[in-house]
Order: structure tokens, then C-alpha cells, then sequence
């Protein structure tokens, strides 16, 4: 689609498709944990120090030690940072005003990012519990987990 | 260890949009004026290593095209970086530890106005957890700020304080693209970007291109007065995933000044690439710069920071500052990845 600010300047433009239509296999760590996510479950992997990685890695980002320890993690944990999209942009969690968030959940020792359906910036807050919300349909893709949703109070 | 030396510096000035100009029209009068202010000729040059990212362009091997712009006939030794230009002067410098060559020259450009490159970054991420996501630049960095003032050591005015300084340094600068509305009150009074971040402690879009000549040894002192000897430069990375990392902090950029030897004589200017307001504070930290140190004389890359670019131009700015004897020994940093995930620092001084 020609720009028009380029057009009025005399600049020449024309659409430009870019692909790369490969086929990758996600391996078996990445692959056991997008499988989890189609049966609405979520996986981390235990590091030998005991710490438990969410999303799981293959290898320890610290040592570069295999892991291969799988372990089922909580639905819900704690918001370790967050900031609030006003305006979110095209092809995000949410096409409403929502918090990105790193997330840890509970039983990981490491922090998941994904999207909260907070409603408005006043009801974050670091430290806050949030619970997964599931797609309807599953498809063993992080996007099976629509975002996040602030727990109700005890 | 062999002694090479930042012994020219060109940028063109960074601008929001080049609309006129590609990539190689941009390029050539960078490189044509770091080799004419290097002293060493064109065909003398023993190795040229350029940094950019095919994701700006859109288009698949866009480097090959750039050489245009060097002369690549008869044949050059060549290579290219897909990361900042600070890593291919990284390159050039292992290059010339080989002893088999005397000069390189080393280039970077980064057009990034015809996409919307906050949203672009999100393909550096991730591919299978986070990148389908779309989590866009300004979002992450702003993860990073808000951790930073959850741990209380800074507030949203000491971010504001750094894009103020910027600004009024980057007046001196004709290269800088911002030097606008630096009172800080007024700054606070913006509305938030992403939360806690607002425009002025992000950084501005932009195009752009640099190039500096690197020289070894006696090649080096026999064309400029005050060549800026690297004494340590190294560079270090932290793992991909931010959920990993203390935001807070930057491992990496520690460990890669201390390697460089930031604190082995202090340094009179550091240049630190950071795009983000906090940034700088955390970068500050990491490499352990005393009151006195003058940051980023230049403006920084929060007044202009043309992607690919603004690492190279780091270590230009504080070269140049060395060169023209306004400083005797300087720090430059640059960084890529999300959050500073990765880090160079190099460590310059005129003393031989």
C-alpha cells in the first residue's frame, strides 16, 4: 500500500511480505509444557539446586547443566512486576486497557510473563495473587492461557 | 595483547525519518569521512566488519547490499554482525590481535522508520512463550522500571532527571534527534507510556549510521596524535528469559566492566547505551562510576537512538572526546536483548 507521505514526496513504495515457512519441532521440554497447556495444565522444571523454572528451560541458564525434571505448578501465584497498556497494540492478550506482568507461580521460583485482566490500573499492585484464565479451546499454545485475573479477596 | 586504538569516528546525524535516502546512501558519507579523518587510505584498510539487523530492513541478507557503500571491488576481508555495531568493533578488535593487519573499519546503520519498531522487537524474544505474545519494547522496559522502584532506591524523578540531563547535553550535539523540554516538572506532568514509563524516559525513533577506524600499533600512532587505546573491552550476556533475571540489576554489564577494567584508574566519561531512563541508573550502578564521572556528554541514546547504532556511536562519542584531549580515560557501554539482557564495555585511554 503506497504511504502517502512518501507519495507526496515522490518516493516510489510498494508492499513488502516478509515469511520464513519453516517447520520447527519445540523439543521435548518446550513440547511437554505447550502439551500441558492443551489439558489446561502448567509445568516447570526443577534445576539442581531445587528451584523450579516457569516456563520450563532445557538448559540452566546458569550453568548450561540438561534439565530434565518436570513437575506440575500451580493455576495462580504472585504479580513481581507489572505495567498498565492503556492503549494495548495490535495482536496482545487483550484488546482492552490490561497490566503486563511477570507472574510466578506457586511452587516456580521464576516468573512467567503474560497479560492481567485487571480493568483498570488502580486494582494493581506488586505482590497481588492472579489466577490463569483458559481459553475455551485448547491448542498446546502459550495463547491457551487468555491472560491472568486478579484472585478474589479471601 | 596487541595496542589498537579508536583512531576516527563519523555519524550522520540521527534523524525520525530518512525518507529520501537507503541504506547505503546513508552509509557512504559516514564511512568516506571516518576514513578521510582516520589518515589510513581507503585501500589500506585490512578488514571492515559492518553490525545491522535484516528486521529493519524487511529483507533477508540487507547487509550484503550495504557493502555498496564501501567499495567491495576488488575483493575486501569482510564480515557482518547481526547485533549492534559495538560488537563488530569487537570483532575488528579480535581481528586485529590476529597481528596480520593494521586497520579496520567498522560501520553500523539501522533504519528503523519504516516499521514500527516497538512492536518488531517482540520477534527478538522468545518464540514458542513469549514472542506470540506481542509484548512490545516500551512494555518490557517498563517491567524492569517498575521493579526498580518497587526495590526503593529511585523514584520516578530520578528518571526524569536523567532524560533532563540528556536533553540538555544533546544541545551541544548536532548528531541528536531530542534536546527539547528538559524541566523536570513538566516532564512528570506527561502521561504514562506504559506505567511507570513516560516519553521522555523512552527513547526516540530513529535512523541513523556511524562508522569508526580502528588502528594497531604504529599504524595507529602514525596518523593520529591521540589515538584512544581500547585497554579492555569485553562483553556478556544474561539468560533469555526475563522471569529469570533480578530486573533490578545487571550482572552482565558488571562482570564485562570489571573484565574491561572500568575500575583499574577510574574514567573521566562514560557513554552508557541505555534507551531507557532507568537504564541509566541501573548501568551506573553496574559499573560502579564514581560523582565525578561525566555520563553521557553526548545526550545519550534516550536524545537519539538509531537501533544498531547507538552502541557504536557510545564508544565513538567517548573515542572522539579522547581524541580531541578532552579526556584522558573513558568508559563506553553498549547493550542489547530486552532489559539489558546483553552488555559491552570498552575502556579507552590516551595514556600509551
Amino acid at each position: 500500500m503506497p504511504n502517502s507521505s512518501d507519495s507526496e514526496a515522490g518516493v516510489l513504495s510498494a508492499p513488502h511480505v516478509l515469511e520464513y515457512p519453516y517447520t520447527r519441532s519445540v523439543g521435548p521440554i518446550i513440547g511437554h509444557f505447550l502439551g500441558g497447556l492443551l489439558e489446561r495444565k502448567l509445568f516447570g522444571i526443577r534445576r539442581p539446586d531445587g528451584s523450579v523454572l516457569v516456563p520450563p528451560a532445557e538448559y540452566d541458564p546458569d550453568t548450561g547443566e540438561a534439565l530434565t525434571d518436570l513437575i506440575e505448578v500451580g493455576q495462580a501465584g504472585v504479580v513481581t512486576t507489572w505495567t498498565w497498556i492503556a492503549e494495548p497494540r495490535p495482536n496482545q492478550p487483550l484488546a482492552r486497557p490490561f497490566a503486563w506482568a511477570l507472574i510466578q507461580l506457586d511452587g516456580a521460583d521464576s516468573a512467567l510473563l503474560h497479560a492481567v485482566d485487571a480493568g483498570d490500573e488502580a486494582n494493581m499492585h506488586t505482590g497481588m495473587r492472579v489466577r490463569v484464565r483458559w481459553r475455551d479451546e485448547t491448542a498446546g499454545e502459550i495463547g491457551d492461557i487468555v491472560c491472568f485475573e486478579p484472585e478474589a479477596a479471601p | 595483547m596487541r595496542d589498537v586504538a579508536v583512531v576516527s569516528f563519523a555519524q550522520m546525524p540521527s534523524v525520525r525519518r530518512e525518507a529520501q535516502r537507503n541504506e547505503v546512501e546513508m552509509i557512504g558519507p559516514v564511512v568516506q569521512s571516518a576514513i578521510e579523518r582516520s589518515g589510513i587510505g581507503r585501500k589500506e584498510i585490512g578488514f571492515t566488519v559492518s553490525g545491522s539487523s535484516d528486521y529493519l530492513a524487511g529483507q533477508p541478507f540487507s547487509f550484503v547490499m550495504a557493502l555498496d557503500a564501501v567499495g567491495a571491488w576488488p575483493p575486501i576481508r569482510e564480515s557482518h554482525v547481526e547485533m549492534d555495531g559495538a560488537w563488530a568493533l569487537y570483532e575488528a578488535w579480535v581481528r586485529l590481535q590476529h597481528g596480520d593487519i593494521n586497520s579496520a573499519l567498522v560501520y553500523a546503520f539501522g533504519k528503523s522508520s519504516p516499521g514500527s519498531v516497538r512492536d518488531l522487537m517482540a520477534l527478538q524474544l522468545d518464540p514458542y512463550c513469549v514472542a506470540p505474545l506481542w509484548p512490545d519494547a516500551i512494555s518490557l522496559a517498563a517491567l524492569q522500571a517498575r521493579a526498580l522502584l518497587d526495590r526503593g532506591d529511585y523514584s520516578e524523578r530520578d528518571f526524569a532527571e536523567v532524560a533532563s540531563r540528556g536533553r540538555a547535553a544533546a544541545r551541544d550535539n548536532p548528531n541528536s534527534q531530542v534536546t527539547g523540554g528538559a524541566d523536570i516538572d513538566a516532564l512528570l506532568g506527561e502521561p504514562y507510556v506504559a506505567s511507570p514509563l513516560r516519553r521522555h524516559a523512552c527513547p526516540p525513533i530513529s535512523d541513523g549510521a556511524a562508522a569508526v577506524v580502528l588502528a594497531a600499533e604504529d599504524t595507529a600512532r602514525r596518523v593520529c596524535e591521540r589515538p584512544a587505546w581500547i585497554r579492555g573491552i569485553d562483553h556478556r550476556i544474561e539468560p533469555a528469559a526475563l522471569g529469570v533475571r533480578d530486573l533490578t540489576s545487571s550482572p552482565s554489564a558488571e562482570l564485562a566492566a570489571a573484565n574491561a577494567g572500568v575500575a583499574d584508574g577510574g574514567v573521566d566519561v562514560a557513554e552508557l547505551h541505555a534507551p531507557f531512563a532507568h537504564q541509566e541508573l541501573i548501568l551506573r550502578d553496574a559499573l560502579g562510576l564514581a560523582d565525578g564521572v561525566a555520563i553521557n556528554p553526548s545526550g545519550g541514546a534516550l536524545t537519539a537512538n538509531p537501533l544498531m547504532v547507538a552502541g557504536l556511536i557510545r564508544i565513538g562519542e567517548a573515542a572522539q572526546r579522547l581524541i580531541d584531549g578532552d579526556a584522558t580515560r573513558a568508559a563506553a557501554h553498549a547493550t542489547s536483548g530486552p532489559c539489558l539482557q546483553q552488555n559491552l564495555v570498552c575502556v579507552m585511554e590516551t595514556k600509551q
